[in-house]
């Protein structure tokens, strides 16, 4: 049971809003000591880890491309062509790109969305500027709050999107761990149509908090007025 | 057969360029720990390699990483390239390039699907073209590379120097908190090698009232959900409840249907990766490249929907895999 303190130097550690940093490192340290393992051998299962999971940082090689478009006028770009679109409100792009990104999940394609690829360069800044046309320049917590909800709307497609692939990594644990442990033949598909009934529950509630927030994007913008003068004489 | 691995020389490169970058920029006041740092981290992704490949010493790279976290810890590196242009320059370029902007933006997806899906079952010979089970990821890498060079083609970037100053730019407001994933993963190994797991398992072995499907359902669900959010990973929450109450409880004493009981349960685990930081790379790592104030913003956008829907995954599977 003494392991579980690795656990609790994790949670108190991201509490207290320690750099993030350290308190995994102390709570990898913690948990190899209870372990038994030498210092030598956390050292090195450090290294071997940091080795072999080193594929789910290439999401870097996308930000010189995305910066050099950016310095173009990308975003810029993004909010000429919302300004067109009249009843694209935020909650409705949110809602659509949610749909979107849900179905080319579940067909695959993975790599269609993305906070790096999508959501900074695109998703976010239509957002943004479908905010401003209804309510005028964004305070910060507007900002803030348009910004996390167009991340929210990208990670909840692509986890409730992918489980209806069949060649998706948790399917595949799925069937291989319950196969070899159980000895069952698990068909994936099987498996993955199961995902279909979640998908769609995840689809209406995400989408109808997206939708929704166009009403707490006004409430906000209303607030905000009343606070800054400037903003309430437009 | 192209390798994963090249696309992981190429992140080192990147990485190698940005300590450059960081080391000539005499602006910055962090310089020489902030080049210190994308230094240490290229030699990790260079060498890492020959850890996994040739069996070279897991020592050198470990003392590598933790010097990462130290560099994080004392506050490296600070911010990279400050805004290059200025937002009328950017205006004008909207205004000059248009909808031709979102060319190499398309790019980027619409190649590493080529690559994932058609290419990723190409033979050359018996060999596969692209390394087993990495096609995707080969394909981001590969369209980058064409992307950017489309872009500098399209927007007539003279010096090859200016992308790498425009990711210093971005790599400089996500930080250290780029490669927190890598160390997360790497928390998840130990945390499996000293028995977190079967702790757990224990507990909630103990805990379970027998003859009460719905709360062997609940139990279930709510361990997928509260491991998920310890671990960051529902792939790691997945064999110790299996093990505990999935396989023995509910298929084998309430002989319920074990596809759609380990499909939902998985999904439940979800629930728990919308909500905690300990999923840096789908929570942390977007509220840092979206530059936002408060790094849980996107947790908090999640968690009014990951309630609701473990409920529905609660419900899912209680009416759904049984038969009555």
């Amino acid at each position: 049971m003494w392991v579980l303190l690795a656990v609790v130097v994790v949670v108190v550690g991201f509490a207290l809003k320690l750099n993030s940093m350290l308190v995994v490192t102390a709570a990898g340290i913690v948990a190899g000591l209870i372990a038994g393992l030498s210092p030598v051998a956390i050292v090195e299962a450090f290294g071997s880890g940091f080795a072999g999971s080193r594929s789910v940082t290439v999401f870097v090689v996308v930000l010189p491309v995305i910066g050099l478009i950016e310095r173009h006028g990308l975003q810029e770009q993004a909010r000429t062509l919302i300004a067109k679109l009249r009843g694209l409100t935020t909650g409705r792009l949110l809602a659509s790109y949610l749909l979107i990104r849900q179905v080319t999940a579940a067909l695959g394609m993975t790599s269609i969305g993305g906070p790096a690829q999508a959501v900074r360069p695109i998703v976010a800044p239509m957002a943004e500027a479908a905010a401003e046309r209804e309510h005028g320049p964004l305070t910060e917590q507007m900002r803030e709050k348009t910004r996390s909800y167009a991340a929210s709307a990208d990670t909840v497609g692509v986890f409730f999107g992918e489980d209806i692939f069949v060649a998706v990594g948790s399917i595949l644990l799925i069937t291989g761990f319950v196969d070899a442990t159980y000895g069952l033949t698990l068909d994936t598909l099987q498996v993955a149509l199961w995902a279909i009934p979640t998908a769609i529950c995840a689809f209406l509630i995400h989408g109808y908090r997206m939708l929704r927030f166009d009403r707490q994007l006004a409430r906000m913008a209303a607030a905000g007025g009343a606070i800054d003068g400037k903003a309430a004489l437009r | 057969m192209i390798k994963l691995e090249w696309v992981l020389w190429l992140v080192a490169a990147l990485f190698l360029a940005n300590a450059v970058i960081r080391l000539t920029d005499s602006t910055d006041r962090k310089h020489v720990g902030g080049a210190a740092f994308w230094a240490v981290l290229a030699f990790t992704f260079a060498y890492g390699g020959q850890v996994k490949k040739t069996g070279a010493s897991a020592f050198v790279e470990g003392i590598a990483v933790l010097a990462l976290a130290v560099l994080a810890g004392v506050g490296f590196p600070g911010k990279g390239t400050r805004e290059l242009v200025t937002d009328d320059e950017k205006v004008a370029g909207a205004r000059r390039f248009g909808n031709k902007l979102f060319l190499p933006a398309l790019l980027i997806p619409i190649i590493a699907v080529i690559f994932g899906s058609a290419l990723s079952k190409v033979h050359i010979g018996k060999q596969l073209l692209l390394e087993d089970s990495s096609a995707t990821i080969i394909g981001l890498g590969v369209a980058s590379v064409v992307a950017l060079f489309v872009a500098m083609v399209l927007f007539k970037v003279k010096s090859p120097a200016t992308p790498f100053r425009e990711s210093d730019r971005l790599l400089g407001h996500i930080g250290w908190a780029a490669i927190l994933p890598q160390y997360l993963a790497t928390l998840g190994i130990l945390f499996t090698a000293a028995g977190v797991g079967k702790a757990v398992g224990k507990i909630t072995g103990s805990v379970l009232p027998k003859h009460f499907l719905l709360a062997a359902v609940i139990v279930y669900c709510l361990g997928m959900l509260v491991f998920t959010v310890i671990m960051g990973n529902a792939f790691a929450a997945f064999p110790v409840m299996t093990a505990a109450v999935g396989w023995p409880i509910l298929v084998q004493q309430y002989h319920g249907h074990p596809a759609p009981i380990f499909a939902i349960g998985m999904l439940a685990g979800f629930c728990g990766t919308l909500i905690t930081p300990m999923a840096a790379n789908f929570n942390l790592v977007p509220a840092a490249l979206l530059e936002l104030k408060d790094q849980y913003g996107p947790i908090k956008a999640q968690l009014p929907t990951a309630i609701p829907l473990w409920i529905c995954n609660v419900a899912l599977m209680y009416f759904l895999c049984f038969s009555r």
